[in-house]
């Protein structure tokens, strides 16, 4: 395998790619993150999303926050050749809500909220707590999972460049 | 930040490597050879050690204590002194003045000057106490995998050295190129054809 920190500001894009195509589903596809992800559930963009044009010679970066936040400036900045760069995600599920964000570069996960556990008072509640905590979590880890692993299937195969790729400029341009 | 707070960050590692059986011992073992020690009465600027998650400032890895259901959970501590620059000064300045009366010269020479900033430096170490930093992991030895609540890049590396350290096994950090080569199973043709990849242009 290649040298790690080669590997991880050369492939970074890829993180970017495919925070693009999830705001692309999540608008246009639904239907496809519940066949990815096989639940009943829904992905809603949060409160946040950065944009940031890496063709040009100077970095242009461009921050929507805001509960209510038209996305319109995200669209032109994709059509200016810009990429999502950080997202704010809401996950619903049944009995499950949570919020969390996504930095492309190294899919790190921050601001993750999951349901509040029980009040723990000995260490028979700080252990049901944590299994629980642990649990929540990876329900968030194994949906951004499923939907990077779909990305990369996609993502390696003709259908990217042949049929993704012209859906998502359809997209940006309409 | 720890697992159990409202908001957490996490970033992800495979873990590569094998343990020596019994795994809770080995893992024991290297929890209380590298347990955090106190930097107070020391004039170290860090220390950085494991600690218990249950009680951080009283580590105690007994038994199987750091195994909640299938996860062992157990945190890194980073204890830091900090001193400003201004007072370094404030108290070098104080010491030099004395050093030059007791002398009776006008000047110190550098390697004074050195020796008199050194000096101040360890005492005023030994007088303040450290601030501790906690982050929590929860690692799940059956599949290779740990979360560690903090996206801090130097608690990162402090992480990834410790833990190599402690358990002589490897930490590589899940990001986009890592998540795919090493967790989907994919075939060498597939991985080829991942590391042949370039960007996508979206604009047309």
């Amino acid at each position: 395998m290649l040298d790690i920190s080669v590997a991880y500001n050369r492939y970074k894009f890829l993180g970017y790619e495919f925070l693009t195509w999830l705001w692309f589903l999540i608008e246009n596809e639904q239907n496809t993150i519940n066949e990815i992800v096989q639940e009943p559930m829904s992905l809603e963009i949060g409160n946040r999303i950065v944009l940031e044009n890496l063709r040009k010679e100077v970095l242009e970066s461009i921050t929507i926050q805001g509960d209510d936040a038209g996305l319109e400036e995200g669209i032109m900045a994709l059509r200016k050749g810009a990429v999502v760069t950080e997202i704010n995600l809401v996950y619903k599920g049944n009995d499950f809500e949570s919020n969390f964000t996504v930095k492309g570069e190294g899919l790190s996960i921050s601001g993750l909220k999951v349901p509040q556990s029980g009040h723990v008072e000995s260490r028979k509640d700080m252990e049901g707590a944590v299994i629980e905590k642990v649990y929540l979590y990876n329900r968030v880890l194994q949906l951004t999972d499923s939907l990077f692993k779909q990305f990369i299937r996609l993502r390696g195969s003709n259908d990217w460049l042949s049929k993704v790729v012209p859906r998502i400029r359809q997209w940006i341009h309409s | 930040m720890g697992l159990l707070s409202s908001t957490v960050s996490v970033t992800r590692y495979r873990v590569e490597g094998k343990l020596e059986e019994p795994i809770l011992d080995t893992i024991a073992k290297g929890l209380k050879e590298n347990v955090i020690k106190d930097v107070d009465e020391d004039i170290s600027e860090k220390r950085v050690g494991w600690t218990s998650f249950e009680n951080p400032f009283m580590p105690d890895f007994r038994g199987s204590s750091f195994v909640i259901g299938t996860h062992m959970v157990f945190s890194l501590r980073i204890d830091k002194k900090a001193i400003s620059q201004k007072t370094i000064r404030k108290h070098y300045a104080i010491e030099a003045a004395k050093r030059l009366a007791e002398s009776g010269r006008q000047f110190l020479t550098r390697d004074e000057k050195k020796m008199i900033k050194d000096h101040v430096t360890d005492t005023l170490m030994l007088r303040i106490p450290s601030t501790p930093y906690i982050y929590d992991l929860v690692w799940d030895h059956d599949s290779s995998s740990l979360c560690f609540f903090s996206n801090l890049k130097s608690a990162n590396e402090e992480l990834e050295t410790l833990f190599s350290q402690s358990f002589q096994l490897s930490l590589i950090r899940l990001f986009p190129f890592t998540i795919a080569d090493l967790t989907m199973g994919l075939s060498d043709g597939e991985r080829d054809n991942l590391a042949r990849l370039s960007p996508t242009n979206f604009t047309g």
